[in-house]
């Protein structure tokens, strides 16, 4: 079985804990392992802003961390995957900052040789599992729900440095949410930033470029926005919901998780998918949810009749 | 005589010290709209908030802390054992010393109508008891000198109070063990509760106990005769062990009279066991009325904060109650460090050397703070740096052992200091994304303030920028920018660009504005051509850089393959460092 340093960070534990719960829901169900490693730290991404060493340090011990144990990282945040990608670029690339950064983690008996991968959620899911294999474990699919999928700036860019996907016409994101039998829908802003990293900075320009894109959404036809970033969809739940308070503004865009939108159609517990904690209402999309279910469920039994009669 | 009027003397100022202390739970003004609330508000709003605690369900809840959280430590359990055993064997054996031994009188007297005691199991429990407290300082001393937990800060009151509670046990244990050897406590007691007056059957006795028990005698040696000693064992039966059961059942002071026989003479002579006495009382006595000012007031205070967070969950308390209970949280601090162990920006004080970045330290800063302690500009400037730079991932509040929401306490102390006054660049950071959603759950005194503060500090720095419309001389150029632009070796690829817009053209933000220019200032282009041509002041003082989403959208599509985002980075890092460096000049020279 394929194990992974499952990367949290700090926003989710904090304040989302039904990403947390769906994801692991998911991974389990999909047969991926993982191991928390309760040493983790910030990945440093809060403090590029004001100290590059610090947000360099802050990756790197993650990353030696989850060396020692020999465990490829995956994360759930994409900005928490942009930095550690980063840090791993930035070593790799300079072996004296490699070197001095290493000094600095031998003090905790720590080092990072940079022979490990970061992985984000959905590369895992796209990559490790395979469209085809996630298609096979679905016990019902979405009809007539269209979704506005959101990449989030920091796993497609800077391309050099992330390699998550293409990009400028990435598709990887698109393709799991199709799986679910949802419409991944085309729309103008879909590569543009959620606002997040200047909630809080600059409020004005935050809920501007937020409130902007969310309406893009909205005007291409879209149901529900899908992201698969704590810093996104806090941004695009809460925050909006502030937006909508303040500029009165009648019609949100609810938010849905990529794990919540796929647990639900892998039939997981929605216990564990946290529906209800969402801010802005998401559970009136369990109703566009097929019958199939059903149907597998009468048919498996109907099988077990069956045999228990053989 | 001695024992009865110090008792009263430090009993009344450990009263007089409670009293004082519990008031400042009620009078320290911490936080958020604490400063309106007169005392007497808080005090009745805390006892209402308790008396309707107590009288509703919340009881089993209550109830079930006590048992869990205060007397058997599961939040120190579940975050590191060896602190559970160290913990539970240093107050388990204090309090049962306390409950059995030192207030026998008042306690085991009266449940055990027929206690002595030099009989067991008194005498073996006492024993027992000591030995667990020694045990548990000895793995005290073993975490913070020799394993050396990682951030586990060790300042005077914890030295002091691993110092109190080794000597009041040491002087216990050794108070046993010189009585045992001490010749004269065995005449005592020989002549008080023997009733042998025949020479031969007291010299059989004594020889017996000089043999059997340790005791050092000035007239007796061994070897002894068989017959002697087995006469003295007829007596000692007889008469003696109906009270005293043999001193080896008391097994720690029995080892240790055993190593000091040999000066068991000199230990009579000079009359130490009433030295040790003394000495045992006091410390005793001195600890009870130090306790309130020392760490040890947490067996108070940590029983309350589990207790309170127990039942308080997370509901919103009222901000009287509030003040209160974060006043009380900071005496109920252990200085444990459990908080600095798993806090997640511990990295951060490997560059910039803030003790107050580890919320154990915050705290110690927070007391001072709390107390009233005027505070220089030096020192008020770390604390508030500490307190933001903070991630806000509430580990702190999840692993504290003694259930402090320190999380609310860190976002309720710093925005008391922001609004006092002192820039503060971390709120130019993704930091402040917590504070911008709390922003929708408290009311924060005013927002706005410490960001436009840290963006005039920066702004102020940049005299070229006040200077628009005019032709500037490209003279003051500064080669230190352009050479000092390489933290990530990213950077400098400012030098290739060519002025096609195209970062420019494509930022989100830029294309916000109808007029940009106003609102930002300098465009990304030109804040790469700025770094080109070093104008320090051009490219630092433009809101375009805090204003910047970090979505690298300009990087991505730039032709020439100049790193933009990283660029704005690493201006953003050296206006920060400038900004910084500047004020602090100006404080020293204040």
């Amino acid at each position: 079985m394929m194990e992974f340093a499952l990367f949290l960070g700090c926003t989710i534990p904090a304040r989302l804990n039904q990403y947390e719960s769906s994801s692991r829901a998911v991974l389990e169900k999909l047969g991926v392992g993982w191991v928390d490693i309760r040493e983790f730290n910030c990945c440093g991404y809060p403090l590029r802003n004001i100290d590059f060493k610090v947000f360099l340090l802050s990756s790197a011990r993650n990353l030696a961390l989850a060396e020692k144990k020999n465990l490829n990282v995956m994360t759930l945040c994409k900005c928490c995957y942009g930095s550690l990608k980063k840090a791993d670029f930035l070593m790799k690339e300079n072996p004296s900052l490699k070197k001095e950064v290493n000094s600095t983690l031998e003090k905790e008996g720590l080092k990072y040789e940079g022979e490990i991968e970061i992985k984000h959620l959905l590369s895992v899911l796209h990559q490790e599992i395979g469209i085809e294999a996630i298609k096979g474990k679905m016990a019902a699919t979405f009809k007539r729900l269209k979704i506005a999928t959101h990449y989030g700036c920091h796993a497609l860019r800077p391309s050099q440095v992330v390699g998550f996907d293409n990009a400028v016409a990435p598709s990887l994101f698109d393709q799991l949410v199709e799986v679910t039998g949802a419409e991944s829908i085309d729309w103008p802003m879909k590569l543009e930033c959620c606002g997040a990293p200047l909630w809080g900075v600059n409020d004005r320009l935050s809920m501007d470029l937020t409130l902007k894109k969310l309406m893009d959404g909205k005007k291409s036809g879209a149901d529900y926005v899908c992201a698969a970033c704590p810093y996104c969809h806090l941004q695009f739940d809460k925050v909006q919901k502030m937006i909508l308070f303040q500029r009165d503004v009648n019609h949100p865009l609810p938010s849905i998780l990529y794990p919540q939108l796929l647990g639900l159609s892998l039939g997981i517990d929605r216990k564990a998918l946290g529906l209800e904690m969402n801010e802005i209402p998401i559970i009136g999309i369990e109703e566009l949810l097929s019958k199939e279910k059903e149907l597998v469920e009468q048919t498996e039994s109907t099988e077990k009749i069956e045999s228990s009669k053989d | 005589m001695f024992l009865k009027v110090s008792l009263y003397i430090f009993l009344v100022i450990f009263i007089l010290a409670l009293i004082y202390k519990v008031s400042t739970w009620f009078r320290y003004k911490i936080g958020i709209g604490a400063e309106a609330i007169p005392t007497s508000v808080r005090f009745f709003s805390a006892m209402k908030g308790i008396l309707f605690t107590i009288f509703s369900v919340k009881i089993v809840t209550l109830l079930r802390v006590f048992v869990l959280d205060v007397l058997l430590q599961f939040r120190i359990l579940r975050e590191d054992f060896l602190r559970w055993i160290m913990h539970i064997f240093i107050y388990g054996g204090f309090m049962l010393l306390l409950l059995m031994h030192a207030l026998d009188q008042y306690i085991t007297m009266v449940i055990w109508k027929d206690y002595y005691s030099t009989v067991n199991p008194f005498m073996f429990l006492r024993n027992l008891f000591g030995a667990l407290v020694i045990i548990g300082v000895i793995i005290a001393i073993y975490r913070r000198f020799i394993l050396k937990v990682p951030r586990l800060f060790s300042n005077a009151m914890d030295m002091y109070t691993i110092i109190l509670v080794a000597v009041i046990m040491l002087s216990g244990i050794f108070l046993e063990a010189s009585k045992m050897v001490a010749y004269s406590d065995y005449k005592r007691m020989a002549d008080e509760y023997s009733g042998l007056s025949d020479p031969e059957e007291l010299k059989s006795l004594e020889a017996y106990w000089v043999k059997e028990f340790g005791t050092v005698s000035p007239n007796l040696k061994a070897p002894f005769d068989d017959k002697i000693l087995t006469k003295g064992k007829e007596l000692h039966e007889s008469s003696c062990a109906g009270c005293h059961v043999q001193p080896q059942w008391a097994f720690t002071s029995y080892g240790v009279a055993k190593i000091v026989s040999p000066i068991g003479l000199g230990i009579d002579r000079v009359r130490l066991p009433r030295v040790l006495w003394y000495i045992h009382i006091l410390a005793c006595f001195v600890g009870l009325g130090y306790l309130p000012f020392s760490k040890m007031f947490h067996i108070f205070a940590s029983s309350i904060s589990l207790l309170a967070n127990g039942v308080i969950g997370k509901e919103k308390l009222s901000p009287a109650n509030r003040a209160t209970l974060q006043a009380m949280e900071l005496d109920a601090c252990t200085h444990c460090g459990t908080c600095s162990l798993r806090c997640s920006v511990i990295m951060a004080f490997e560059e910039m050397k803030n003790l107050n970045i580890f919320p154990s330290e915050k705290i110690v800063s927070i007391k001072a703070l709390a107390s009233g302690k005027k505070l220089s500009p030096e020192e008020l400037r770390p604390i508030q740096e500490g307190l933001y730079l903070c991630s806000n991932c509430y580990r702190c509040t999840v692993v504290c052992p003694v259930g402090i929401n320190l999380q609310d306490l860190w976002f309720n102390i710093r925005e008391t200091l922001l609004q006092k006054g002192y820039p503060e660049f971390l709120v130019l950071s993704p930091l402040s994304f917590y504070r911008g959603l709390m922003r929708g759950e408290t009311v924060l005194k005013d927002y706005e303030k410490p960001l436009v503060q840290a963006r005039e500090a920066i702004a102020a720095q940049c005299d070229l920028m006040k200077k628009k419309g005019q032709v500037l001389p490209l003279t003051p150029t500064d080669k230190k920018l352009q050479s000092g632009l390489n933290l990530s070796a990213q950077a400098k690829t400012f030098s290739v660009c060519f002025g096609c817009q195209t970062c420019t053209t494509v930022c989100p933000v830029v294309g916000n504005y109808e007029d940009p220019q106003e609102a930002l200032g300098l465009l990304p282009h030109q804040i790469m051509h700025a770094a080109g041509l070093g104008l320090r002041d051009l490219a630092f003082g433009s809101n375009m850089l805090w204003d910047c989403l970090t979505c690298y959208q300009c990087q991505e599509q730039c032709p020439q393959g100049v790193h933009v985002t990283d660029v704005l980075y690493e201006l953003k890092n050296l206006a920060v460092k400038q900004a910084r460096g500047k004020i602090l000049q100006s404080m020293e020279r204040k």
